[in-house]
């Protein structure tokens, strides 16, 4: 390696981390401004134009604020969960291919999985031949930054946090691990750049339709949002696994959420919805290549590339905004219950399924993947059949209309009291 | 190709200054006036009752065992499922042999009531 | 000295001080956290033997899904720091892992001895490259070695039976033990005759 590749590295490293904790910054400012509007508010929109600026202004503030570490704590484990939480965070970045910048000048090589050695991608850090595995245990790791907040806190809020999320991080990483294991049969391989280039012409999305979503609601889990945010359950734990935690340690586990928000959408589109892959992307490459010359076109269909994943990124991070504006939390009972038993029965069938099929219709992929579709989808209703056989009718009457109601008060109090009872029960 | 886990060291160094640089830059600008009532564990504003090093449901532990044991399983997966498509119909029916006991173990816990939350 | 040779040093190293951290640390969790250290390490290694797959199943295994569970022991149990160090649970217990580790290392050193001399680096390097291929390991574990990899999955059944019978013991209202019967009909009686409200005893 010579020096110029030394200095190149460090830079795109910096920039890649740099840019992720401003992903960060904004992720916060869009879910802000996004929930404000789901709850028809105005959100933050002082600071700055659009409150562009908030994010800045939060940062400021927690970098001020005086650092509180509890005397009953353990002082040293206390200080390294917060790094580790976002260590984690950040480190599932390195393999995940955020476009195709062929810094060799010839964009044709992004699209051909043979010639592998010939690209050398600005927009990856590490093309690793076991990406998908690099994943999961970088995944299944994050659960300590959790559970060492809880215990190193030394307080009863953080301990019940901490457990209860890790219990929870351990169940949902089975569902989690068995639908990216869903993408690896399907794609057969574990490299994340070889996963993007597979999906030529067929996003994974659709064979795997079960196993996407399994994983988007184990991802859902993974990350303790609504509705599996019991980890920090505020009318029970106050904060949960934080409770002890101020300033820029506090500050350090939100970046961490967020940070695993955004590589979660952005492996959830590397695995199913083609990674930076968009319809067209080669032909336009070409067409400018015939124009301009190979360099215009690398440098193109980097864009592109970097701006379809982004894209696709957004729409996931949309869907997890979406989520927490519009659902209850779980209680903790029915939150194991659904991951062993829901779940878990799901995801094995998926993985009886896949294989069988590819098997048994074999060199086609598109009849392959008609046929994976439609058992996906009759998986889908048939387990939503069955979940919702056991639930009993809610027995509250709807409130009567309004007029009716006031007629009623005012005839006797009576009916009134009962009417009440029956709703609030 | 190793350069690549080499590029992966350095993204994990930079990983790990990241959350630890702002800690040390917060450490030199922020004010520090501690009091013992301001770094006492916090229970709602009251006195603190009792020591946290309480014993848990022992049902965590079981999700944990049951856990392990699953992952294993899973884990041994991954390498078939980049193998499968050249190896054919035995190696389908070897794995699906295994995953049926897998599916038992699940059924068994499952019939048995070890996946109750109580 | 080679890149690859000084981060297997350094590495080791780690490794080294990891286990000897989790020996010497009074504090369960600190322990444990120390052996975490060690298995980061291992991982390493398993990288510089030209094996990433080994490397991810370690990380996963061991430092995602082993160490959690003893995390859990510890932490459920409530027993992070013991007092009475001095006191040998074990009777024998030093000297038997001393003759243990010598064993190790006598077979270790004479496996190393024996090993047939390598033909030539670069020979060696791409022969293990070829073996770290997770196609590989399948194709070999679901033909050559398939008996034992079914055998492997039974076993990891009776883990499960092992789950089962221990929630078993846990769960709330099933049958106690004579002593635990006893036990809990004594702690009965005494609360009422201290005046407190008898609990249920069940």
């Amino acid at each position: 390696m010579d020096i110029f590749l030394i200095v190149f590295l460090v830079v795109q490293v910096l920039i890649i981390t740099l840019a992720v904790t401003t992903g960060f910054a904004y992720l916060t400012w869009y879910e802000r401004r996004l929930l404000a509007r789901f709850q028809n508010r105005v959100g933050p929109n002082r600071a700055g134009p659009l409150g562009l600026l908030q994010p800045v202004a939060d940062a400021v503030k927690l970098f001020f604020k005086e650092d509180v570490i509890p005397t009953a704590s353990d002082k040293v484990v206390y200080l390294l969960a917060p790094v580790l939480a976002v260590m984690t965070a950040i480190v599932i970045w390195a393999v995940i291919p955020f476009g195709c910048f062929n810094l060799n000048g010839d964009h044709t090589a992004c699209f051909d999985p043979a010639r592998r050695d010939e690209v050398w991608n600005a927009l990856q850090v590490a093309e690793v031949n076991i990406g998908i595995l690099f994943i999961l245990a970088v995944t299944s790791i994050g659960v300590y930054g959790i559970t060492l907040a809880g215990w190193a806190s030394n307080s009863k809020y953080a301990m019940l946090g901490g457990i209860r999320a890790s219990a929870q991080l351990i169940s949902y990483e089975l569902a989690f691990g068995m639908a990216v294991l869903s993408v690896v049969m399907f794609g057969g391989t574990l490299s994340t750049w070889e996963i993007v280039l597979a999906q030529e012409g067929l996003w994974f999305f659709f064979p795997l339709i079960l196993g996407f979503l399994l994983f988007m609601i184990s991802a859902t889990a993974e990350l303790v949002r609504t509705p599996f945010d019991l980890v920090e359950a505020e009318q029970e734990l106050t904060s949960g696994y934080n409770t002890e935690y101020g300033s820029m340690k506090f500050a350090l586990f939100f970046m961490s959420e967020y940070i695993k928000m955004i590589a979660m959408s952005a492996i959830a589109t590397t695995l199913f919805l083609g990674g930076w892959r968009f319809p067209g992307l080669e032909t336009l490459g070409d067409g400018v290549a015939a124009l301009a010359g190979p360099w215009p076109a690398a440098i193109i269909v980097g864009l592109v590339s970097l701006g379809s994943f982004l894209l696709k990124v957004a729409m996931f991070l949309f869907m997890l905004v979406w989520l927490r504006a519009s659902w209850p939390r779980m209680r903790y009972d029915q939150l194991m219950q659904f991951g062993w038993k829901s779940l878990l029965p799901l995801a094995i069938l998926n993985l009886v399924m896949i294989p069988v099929v590819v098997v048994l219709v074999p060199d086609n992929r598109y009849i392959q993947t008609a046929i994976l579709f439609v058992l996906g989808i009759a998986a889908i209703f048939g387990a939503a059949r069955i979940g919702g056989r056991g639930r009993v009718k809610s027995k509250v009457e709807l409130v009567q209309p309004v007029a009716e109601g006031k007629q009623a008060s005012a005839a006797s109090s009576a009916p009134a009291s009962q009417q009440t009872s029956g709703v609030a029960s | 190709m190793y350069d690549n886990y080499v590029f992966l060291g350095l993204f994990l160094i930079a990983a790990i200054s990241f959350p630890v640089l702002p800690l040390i830059v917060a450490r030199l600008i922020r004010p520090k006036r501690p009091t013992p009532i301001k770094q006492s564990t916090y229970e709602c504003g009251l006195e603190v009752i009792g020591d946290f090093h309480v014993q848990f449901k022992i049902q965590y532990y079981l999700y944990a065992l049951a856990f392990v044991i699953f992952d294993i399983e899973v884990v041994f997966l991954y390498p078939w499922a980049v193998a499968y498509p050249e190896l054919g119909m035995p190696a389908l029916f070897a794995m699906l042999i295994f995953l049926a006991i897998l599916a038992f173990s699940l059924v068994y816990d499952w019939r048995k009531g070890a996946l109750e939350w109580i | 000295m080679s890149f690859e040779l000084f981060m297997f040093l350094v590495t080791a190293a780690i490794a080294l001080a990891g286990g000897v951290g989790m020996i010497v640390a009074r504090n369960t969790v600190h322990s444990a956290l120390f052996l975490l250290l060690n298995f980061f390490a291992i991982a390493v290694l398993f990288l510089l033997l030209h094996s990433p797959f080994l490397f991810a199943i370690q990380l996963t295994i061991y430092a995602g899904a082993i160490m959690v569970l003893f995390l859990f022991v510890v932490m459920l149990l409530g027993v992070e720091s013991i007092e009475d160090r001095t006191k040998d649970r074990l009777a024998g217990q030093l000297w038997l892992s001393v003759v243990l580790t010598l064993i190790l290392m006598v077979q270790a050193i004479t496996i190393t001895l024996l090993a047939e001399p390598a033909e030539s680096q670069a020979q060696n390097t791409a022969l293990l490259d070829q073996l770290a291929d997770p196609a590989l390991i399948g194709a070999t574990l679901f033909t050559t070695y398939l008996l034992p990899f079914q055998i492997t999955g039974v076993i990891l059944l009776v883990g499960i039976v092992g789950v089962v019978v221990l929630h078993q013991r846990a769960h709330l209202y099933g049958p106690l033990s004579e002593t635990e019967r006893e036990f809990a009909e004594q702690y009965a009686a005494e609360r009422t005759a201290s005046g407190q409200p008898a609990e249920q005893a069940s």
